[in-house]
């Protein structure tokens, strides 16, 4: 296979990967999904999760979204994370503290809003252990 | 005149003044790096979703379905100012000519007999505006940026505008900051938020497109359109405040970079002056003394 997918990966902070690849995983909002070159024109949310980036024939890398948006074209990939971390830098000893912190502000939260962003950073904190769980596996 | 021990005294103070001042460029111009790079680690991610949002809105161009903040509430009766300035002062201009864009286009707005509502974001700001129109400012937020401005940060105000607009309480809003251009040059910008304005370059793209020969690009969407456009668009939202803050940060130290600098060079040549002075005085006191011995030597 010659043909390869321009992807990118952003969070608002840096351009984490630009780089040409063999296929890229995405967590999306409706079920995972591969982008390949000469992928149709789509725009999809992402969940969050684990994206694979797959070059000759392996997984090269595996980084953690938080999620965010996912752009194809036939020629590229854009994928902008909210927040992006590559798997090796999680730690499944400080999430899980933090998801205790975070089931404390929950119960602790006055206004819906505190509730909301508290209980959706534990989403995001769950997901990020199971994908822990799962490497191991 | 002035003894010579008030002269001493003075270039001392003077030194020490000094002494701070170039201190502060130092660490304005560390600062300045450093935001200044951030401000460009953040650009890729606004131009992508420039670009998503542009192809996004094109496709969605001339249905009803667009939501308000893309295509605003359908009025414009109440206007909602954000004034990005520093929590610091000793940056030259700066926060001054911030508070004069947005004192002009709070005129302006008056005038044409518009509610105005002023959201600070800096203490300056809040300082420099409160005495005149109180009455308009909505809140203040400050100690934005500390230790590091993180995109959660404008996240946290992009959400507080957007739920202002979902609750009605504003139609147009209008985001006012220091573009940086140098250290030397901030160029006052004022960008309107909501409703979102889509970039002009879209239509040269889309003609661009047309020429090779395409059809318009039709994407598909997962889930669909308005669920990613309603997720869309707040996101938009907090890039571009948090872009604008980005540039507003790198503005400050550049602007405090140059004051302190032309600081420390006043200070530098007022002690040239206070020197000479103080030399020549005491010049002059030496010169005193001998006449009085010598004339006193004359008289015996």
């Amino acid at each position: 296979m010659e043909e390869k997918v321009a992807f990118e990966l952003v969070s608002p902070e840096k351009l984490l990967i630009s780089a040409e690849v063999d296929m890229v995983l995405v967590p999306g909002a409706e079920g995972d999904f591969g982008i390949l070159p000469g992928h149709s024109l789509f725009i999809s949310g992402v969940r969050p999760g684990v994206l694979e980036v797959h070059n000759g024939g392996e997984v090269e890398q595996r980084i953690f979204v938080s999620g965010g948006i996912a752009e194809a074209t036939p020629e590229r990939c854009t994928v902008l994370a909210e927040q992006a971390v590559p798997m090796e830098e999680l730690d499944a000893k400080e999430i899980s503290s933090r998801i205790g912190d975070l089931r404390d502000d929950i119960d602790a939260s006055t206004s819906d809003d505190d509730r909301e962003t508290a209980e959706n950073a534990l989403m995001v904190a769950e997901a990020m252990l199971n994908a822990i769980a799962a490497a191991i596996r | 005149m002035s003894t010579l021990k008030e002269l001493r005294t003075r270039i001392t103070s003077v030194k020490s003044t000094r002494k701070i001042t170039s201190a502060m460029k130092m660490v304005a111009a560390a600062k300045l790096r450093r935001a200044q790079e951030q401000a460009e680690a953040a650009r890729p991610y606004a131009e992508r979703m420039e670009r998503m949002l542009g192809s996004l809105a094109a496709s969605l161009k001339g249905s009803d379905g667009a939501p308000p903040l893309l295509a605003g509430s359908g009025d414009d009766k109440t206007h909602l100012v954000v004034v990005a300035s520093s929590d610091r002062g000793l940056c030259g201009g700066f926060n001054v000519n911030i508070v004069r864009s947005a004192r002009q286009l709070i005129t302006q707005l008056s005038a044409e007999g518009k509610n105005v509502k002023v959201l600070c974001v800096g203490r300056k700001g809040n300082d420099q505006l409160k005495r005149e129109y109180k009455s308009h400012i909505v809140d203040t937020i400050i100690d934005v940026g500390k230790p590091r401005l993180e995109f959660t940060q404008a996240n946290t105000i992009g959400h507080r505008i957007s739920t202002m607009f979902a609750e009605g309480e504003f139609d147009v809003c209008t985001l006012i900051y220091a573009k940086f251009q140098s250290a030397i040059t901030q160029e006052v910008t004022r960008m309107q938020i909501v409703p979102f304005a889509i970039p002009e370059t879209k239509e040269e793209e889309e003609e661009e497109e047309e020429a090779k020969g395409g059809i318009p690009a039709i994407y598909e969407f997962e889930p669909d359109e308005e669920e990613i456009l309603a997720d869309l668009l707040p996101r938009n939202l907090s890039v571009q405040i948090y872009r604008a803050l980005l540039e507003n940060a790198a503005s400050e130290q550049g602007a405090r970079m140059t004051a302190m600098d032309n600081a420390t060079r006043n200070a530098s040549d007022m002690i040239d002056d206070l020197t000479i002075f103080y030399n020549r005085t005491r010049q002059g006191v030496i010169t005193k003394e001998l006449i009085e011995i010598i004339s006193g030597a004359e008289a015996l």
